[in-house]
């Protein structure tokens, strides 16, 4: 089931590995982003993993990766955030002044659930997917939608995905289950896209 | 523990890879390793450095002061507590640590037992210099697990002895015959199932970083390639000259650990690096604490 795109993985800090396993594993051809020039390449899709938020940020802002990656998403490049990912994204972060690449309007709270004996394995309703296990680590979930944003999931009244045009963001770790369906709708994005 | 439990303290490690967690000992420094980009902080009273230096038995550090630290940042906190000193682990536990350090930095409280960690919902990072304590520690519960090196020495040959042993010993189990496998559990005094797992994986089943001795960025890029998933930085930012400036090249040169253009540029100007310690003028080898 070899497809024909090309995705690549923020990899600056992380669970960049676990990403870039499962998409190959689904047939996708799957680069690196550790520094600029990497950003340089042609892609259909970019992931950006679960990891520490603040460290991503803070090295997308050192490795002058920051602007590029924002003006790729805004014209339209299909991006997936899981964790980490999905607060690089958000608009605004409820707790924390920082706003990364502030393409997907939301508002965000990190670490919602608290600390690591917050963290909890769960499954739940994916809209069109069906359910799905779901691995929140020291989570954040989405506080605040603007119009347009699709919720994509909810686990007890806390929206935990969403989708808004060629962008897709999910409190917790597709990556770190068996499920394949998550990674195979973003794909489905990023062939179209 | 729960099978689940245990699994979410194996992936927050994963969560932490690629980067650098870095000991701290307040809150203002906690800020400035926040800043500096560090993916969690080890929150202990004094630097392996000034342990050495002070002597004397050295413990968990008093709550309120990890609590302090919990406050003053939004990464992972870890703390540590005495090889075998479980009710210090419980305390540590009770304050919502995020991590626990079993650490060989402290002086031992038990000389023959670790603690049985699989008791715990709190995760364990413990340390090893080769194979066999790195699946004794796992067996035990450790959700992660690190190079012992030579704490508060500034000295990176120990941790890179280390990690060089513990690869080779993983790729000679990785090259055995199935039938060859019970010997190996037998010589590493560790159960059979998880040299099953290092065979079929040739990898340990946790998250592997690199401890102990780490001073540059060259030290820490040095440390990736050599398949470590991270690295602790301890006495290494704090006791030299420039310590957000230093931290902030060590978080930079684990990311782009394979570009040594970048890490010519990242150790500029980074002023005094700490002083070192040969490991030959040590009168105390914390690594061989806790077997």
């Amino acid at each position: 089931m070899e497809k024909d795109i090309k995705i690549a993985v923020l990899a600056v800090q992380g669970a960049f590995a676990e990403q870039m396993e499962r998409v190959s594993r689904l047939g996708a051809e799957c680069i690196a982003l550790r520094q600029k020039a990497d950003l340089m390449q042609d892609f259909d899709g970019v992931i950006l993993p679960g990891g520490e938020s603040t460290v991503q940020g803070k090295l997308l802002v050192e490795l002058g990766m920051l602007e590029p990656l924002r003006d790729k998403i805004s014209k339209g490049l299909p991006v997936l955030g899981t964790c980490a990912g999905l607060i690089l994204l958000a608009e605004e972060i409820g707790n924390d002044e920082h706003v990364w690449l502030g393409t997907l309007p939301v508002r965000v709270r990190r670490n919602a659930y608290g600390r690591q004996l917050g963290s909890f394995h769960t499954e739940g309703m994916v809209w069109g997917i069906g359910t799905v296990p779901m691995t929140f680590i020291r989570a954040p979930y989405v506080e605040e939608t603007e119009q347009g944003v699709e919720i994509l999931a909810q686990v007890e009244n806390r929206i935990v995905a969403v989708r808004y045009k060629n962008q897709m963001g999910t409190a917790f770790h597709p990556e770190l289950d068996a499920d394949n369906r998550i990674h195979e709708m973003f794909l489905a994005m990023c062939e179209k896209g | 523990m729960s099978e689940d439990r245990y699994t979410l303290n194996k992936q927050l490690a994963q969560m932490l890879k690629g980067g650098v967690i870095m000991d701290v000992t307040t809150p203002e420094q906690a800020r400035i390793a926040q800043e500096a980009g560090a993916c969690a902080v080890m929150a202990l009273e004094r630097i392996p450095a000034d342990i050495r230096a002070a002597g004397g038995v050295s413990r968990m550090s008093d709550p309120k002061m990890i609590k302090g630290i919990q406050e003053a940042v939004s990464i992972p906190v870890m703390a540590k507590c005495r090889i075998g000193h479980f009710t210090e682990a419980r305390i540590l536990e009770a304050i919502e640590i995020d991590y626990i350090d079993e650490s060989e930095v402290l002086s031992p409280a038990d000389d023959v037992y670790h603690i049985d960690k699989k008791q715990f919902q709190v995760p364990f990072v413990c340390g090893a210099k080769d194979l066999g304590e790195a699946l004794r520690r796992i067996n035990e519960g450790a959700s992660m697990i690190r190079t012992k090196g030579e704490p508060g020495t500034g000295d990176v040959v120990q941790a890179v002895r280390h990690m060089r042993r513990m690869n080779s010993e993983i790729a000679k189990i990785t090259s055995m015959r199935e039938d060859e496998m019970y010997e190996e559990a037998k010589q590493l005094a560790v159960p059979y199932e998880l040299v099953v797992y290092v065979h079929e994986q040739g990898r340990l089943p946790v998250v592997n970083f690199a401890a102990g001795g780490v001073a540059t960025p060259a030290d820490a890029a040095l440390m990736m390639q050599l398949g470590a998933e991270g690295v602790f930085v301890g006495s290494g930012i704090f006791k030299s000259g420039n310590p957000a400036k230093r931290a902030a090249a060590i978080v930079q040169a684990v990311t782009n650990y394979q570009d040594s253009r970048l890490l010519a540029e990242l150790s500029e100007d980074l002023g005094e690096a700490m002083v070192g310690i040969n490991e030959q003028e040590i009168e105390l080898l914390m690594a061989e604490r806790g077997l």
